[in-house]
């Protein structure tokens, strides 16, 4: 049985008086605090925070920490976020003392070795994208969407082409992608997939005019489909004087195959966290660099690092929209993604998509005798596979699914997105994962279909939290502590 | 007077439309229908548009989020804004049991009648939402 205690909130094991910290007494005559502020300064009552001994703390936060699924403890297929395996040495390299111990504000010629790095990584970027201006100063990829999309708008106003106000984006983008044209001030449109999967090119051509600034496509798309229309898109977007946007989401299926600059993009972002192993998720620091057209690089956010006569400098873009982060970004995230680049090689960041697109069919090859897969038998590194049959059959819900998967100790997939696939239950096992640990997996799904409705239904059973009612939740949230004493 | 949800018009992203004649102005009533609350699941957040917003035919009036996705609702006719169903958000439970009176979202009026050819009734939606589940 596990013991509960370390596992009550701080505020439950709290005890008068209880500290991990002793501090010496104030020498005789000293000023207190009510002599020093003014008493409209002071609180009525010290902050009500727990207090604890520093075992009570050390016990709390290690206890919980065993209840979570991570890349480190579990097989994590949750489609779209590519939670693969980050190589520890990435982790090695980014603490060393020559990455850490050096501060943005120092003068240039004291870091010329970050600075070098710095304007290695963008000439990776630059390489691997095929689109030689490079900013890495977005601090997520969505961020990286509004600073391209600034890009685009304030290239447009330059033209004078102020009429350019409509971005399109596809009916299976990521969420982001029109949240991000609101918000650089652009009105949205959706062009809608075929029976396919992939862009609806009639209805795409219906919807461009001289008001189409940018359209924003994800490939592969989100259904693991790479769209080989994107040349014929990229030349009606073009003749209809509209930038095309790369979401760079999927690249970790591409590197090495093809780049964005080749099929068409002007502007895109990466996801360092997802193709170049920075740490996943946890709302950041993370890092979201944007890759754009010559005619486009004179208008990225700085500084971007120049290199003259073998010394490393810092300088603003002649037409800059201005900074969107302080400095670098966040420079360790970066230094891991070299790192990854640099161990791989060129060869070895094309086996990594390579062994992605490999691993994914694979499962999909098993998956597909017992959940259907309504986009087709083979996929780039993820695919959509739907619960729909199995909810009129047996009211098994892919949500039902994902949570039973936990109690064979996997994290879940990637459930009811993208939005056009009923009952999406998306999985994306990374290059990272053996065929055994593959087999397991499908192995588990299988076995979660032919299971009773009512064990299901109450899933996840073997977890420290069962199912949250997620409706009251999301109604009703309790965001904070209230003392049952007071 | 409770509403018969086989008169109503549909939009193929699934609002319902009822269309009547208030003041000598022609007033849509606009809801989302049975079959969209089904498949979005519960529901948990409403966002509603202010009195007096001009809406083109397809322009976004609001949004729906549940516990699967968060969805725009589309006007699917032009119009102003004249009364909006404030309460609604923190009833969303009376929602999901009463789309079609209860859980009415916003009244426009008309300024472009245009859009409503290219609404179903309830047999080409029932049909759409046949196809599509």
């Amino acid at each position: 049985m596990r013991n509960q205690q370390a596992t009550k909130l701080l505020f439950e094991m709290s005890r008068p008086g209880r500290r991990s910290h002793h501090l010496p007494a104030l020498p005789a005559g000293s000023e207190t605090v009510t002599d020093l502020l003014p008493a409209e300064q002071l609180a009525d009552a010290p902050p009500p925070l727990p207090e604890l001994s520093e075992g009570d703390v050390v016990r709390h936060f290690v206890n919980l920490s065993t209840q979570n699924m991570s890349v480190d403890t579990h097989f994590y297929p949750l489609g779209s976020c590519t939670m693969k395996y980050n190589p520890k040495r990435n982790e090695r390299m980014a603490s060393l003392g020559g990455i850490v111990d050096v501060h943005p504000l120092q003068d240039d010629e004291s870091i010329q070795g970050m600075l070098q790095l710095l304007h290695e990584l963008q000439g990776m970027f630059a390489e691997i994208s095929g689109l030689p201006g490079v900013s890495m100063q977005p601090a997520a990829g969505a961020h990286g969407e509004l600073a391209a999309l600034f890009v685009a708008a304030a290239y447009f106003a330059d033209k004078g082409e102020t009429s350019r106000k409509v971005v399109l984006t596809a009916d299976s983008a990521h969420g982001t992608n029109p949240a991000s044209a609101q918000m650089a001030g652009f009105s949205t449109k959706t062009v809608k997939s075929g029976p396919n999967g992939l862009v609806d090119v009639e209805d795409l051509k219906s919807k461009l005019g001289d008001d189409t600034a940018v359209f924003m496509l994800t490939n592969p798309n989100t259904l693991g489909l790479f769209d080989a229309q994107v040349q014929e898109i990229a030349d009606l977007v073009h003749q209809a004087g509209g930038l095309i946007y790369l979401d760079g989401a999927n690249m970790n299926a591409i590197l090495g195959i093809t780049r964005p600059g080749d099929f068409g993009a002007d502007l895109m972002h990466y996801n360092p966290h997802k193709t170049f192993s920075g740490p996943h998720g946890g709302g950041g620091p993370g890092a979201g660099p944007i890759c754009v057209r010559d005619f486009l690089a004179p208008y990225l956010p700085g500084p971007i690092v120049e290199e003259h006569a073998g010394e490393f400098r810092c300088v603003n873009p002649a037409k800059s929209i201005g900074r969107v982060r302080s400095f670098f970004g966040n420079v360790g995230v970066l230094v891991r993604a070299y790192v990854y680049i640099r161990t791989y090689g060129k060869e070895g960041l094309r086996k990594v998509s390579e062994d992605a697109l490999l691993g994914a069919n694979y499962l999909l090859s098993k998956v597909k005798h017992f959940l259907d897969v309504p986009h087709g038998d083979r996929c780039m590194h993820e695919f959509v596979a739907s619960a729909s049959r199995l909810k009129k059959e047996k009211h098994l819900s892919a949500m039902d699914i994902a949570k039973r998967i936990l109690d064979y100790g996997f994290h879940a997939p990637t459930v009811y997105f993208p939005l056009v696939v009923d009952e999406a239950v998306m999985v994306e096992p990374t290059e990272t994962e053996s065929k055994e640990t593959l087999d397991a997996f499908a192995e588990a799904l299988f076995r979660i279909t032919e299971e009773s409705d009512d064990l299901i239904q109450d899933a996840p059973l073997s977890t420290k939290i069962s199912r949250p009612d997620d409706v009251t939740a999301a109604r009703r949230p309790i965001l904070r502590w209230t003392d049952p004493a007071s | 007077m409770s509403r018969d949800k086989t008169k109503l018009l549909y939009a193929e992203t699934h609002e319902w439309v009822d269309v009547a004649e208030e003041n000598g102005q022609q007033v849509a009533t606009i809801g989302i229908s049975d079959f969209a609350i089904e498949q979005l699941n519960d529901l948990v957040y409403m966002e509603l548009p202010e009195v007096g917003k001009a809406l083109d035919a397809g322009d976004e009036f609001g949004e729906v989020e549940s516990v699967k996705a968060v969805s725009p609702l589309y006007s699917p006719i032009a119009g102003e804004v004249t009364d909006v169903h404030e309460g609604l958000p923190d009833e969303l439970d009376n929602l999901n049991s009463d789309p079609f009176n209860f859980g009415w979202i916003v009244k426009i009026k008309i300024t472009d009648a245009s859009g409503l050819e290219s609404l179903m009734d309830y047999a080409a939606y029932q049909k759409q939402c046949a196809e599509s589940g």
